[in-house]
């Protein structure tokens, strides 16, 4: 916090409109880090593609968890999911057949399809998104604010 | 010298203004708990059949090297010290490749440069994971600014989102640049 005081106050600063955009954004997520409401982890990702509209629950995808088990090329690279949260067109027949989730989530590495709940665990109505995301934080603090 | 002290004012009473419009009565002392139980993370259904059966993010993480920011955990370090011994492959024993190579980027404004340490990226990921569809091999080719970064490109598909959040400005503005005696000179080297 000190850091970003004294970066705002800096005189060898080339000051310009973007300079103060960034810093006032800066500024206020790191407001929003100390003082925000309490949340979910830090990555959590909440894929909504279909879920709901086939009746289940959104599914959470805790990234904490699995980046224990797992480095993020084995998803990432070996697996083929896209650095984008609902970029991926995941559906259940694609999971059972061993893509995706899939590739583990067999019975054999890790829990299988048959336990729905243990996945789709997200409350009702929660768009797909990466939890607590910068760009989140920045673009939605007023509605969170008024919970 | 002055204008520009008033400029700096100005970004911190928005940033001030904006943070206490949102949350008027909250003192910066109330900081989140580190790990919130599921069932009151905002995300999970508590009313959902499986939540009894998911570990608890404290359970773990309370065990690693701790951090300030995202999951209060410091990834590299737990990773470094043997904390955590993540799988590279599902099924092959094959070694990850670590490519130990800092990049140093220059065009950084008035900011610290940037240091990207390959190290520490190499360990977690594959090469093909940002070249050379997202990052060019040549240094220098990739041309970004901190506002792809912030909008969730470039370093920002993973800074942002699972790897230390965009508010750690100085952990990637790492670099002081040499400050010149004239300010001609300092302006052609950015």
């Amino acid at each position: 916090m000190r850091r970003l005081l004294k970066l705002a106050f800096d005189k060898h600063a080339a000051m310009n409109w973007r300079l103060l955009l960034i810093r006032a954004l800066a500024l206020w997520a790191a407001l929003l880090a100390f003082a925000g409401p309490a949340s979910a982890e830090y990555g959590d990702v909440v894929i909504n593609n279909y879920a709901e509209t086939q009746g289940m629950r959104p599914v959470v995808f805790p990234h904490w968890f699995h980046r224990i088990r797992f480095a993020c090329k084995v998803c990432h690279a070996d697996l083929g999911f896209k650095f984008k949260a609902g970029g991926n067109d995941i559906t259940m027949s694609k999971i059972i057949e061993g893509q995706f989730c899939g590739a583990c989530h067999n019975g054999n590495l890790a829990w299988s399809v048959k336990n729905c709940n243990l996945c789709h665990s997200g409350k009702p109505g929660t768009p797909t998104q990466v939890h607590e995301s910068t760009s989140q934080e920045l673009a939605v603090p007023a509605e969170r604010g008024k919970k | 010298m002055v204008q520009n002290l008033m400029k700096g004012l100005l970004a911190l009473c928005i940033g001030l203004g904006i943070a206490q419009g949102a949350f008027p009565a909250e003192p910066a002392s109330t900081e989140k708990p580190a790990w919130l139980p599921l069932a009151q993370d905002d995300l999970h259904d508590p009313e959902g059949p499986g939540i009894k059966f998911l570990q608890e993010p404290a359970e773990s993480l309370s065990t690693l090297p701790s951090d300030v920011v995202g999951n209060r955990v410091n990834w590299v370090r737990a990773l470094d010290k043997g904390f955590i011994d993540p799988r590279i492959n599902l099924y092959s024993n094959k070694k990850q490749k670590v490519l130990d190579l800092d990049v140093i980027r220059r065009k950084t404004g008035e900011m610290n440069m940037v240091r990207f340490p390959h190290r520490q990226h190499t360990e977690w990921l594959d090469c093909t994971n940002c070249h050379e569809w997202l990052f060019k091999s040549k240094a220098g080719a990739t041309k970004f600014s901190m506002f792809d970064v912030l909008k969730g490109d470039f370093c920002g598909r993973c800074h942002g989102a699972v790897a230390f959040p965009l508010t750690q400005c100085n952990r990637c503005h790492s670099v002081p640049r040499r400050v010149s005696a004239t300010p001609a000179a300092d302006a052609g080297r950015k």
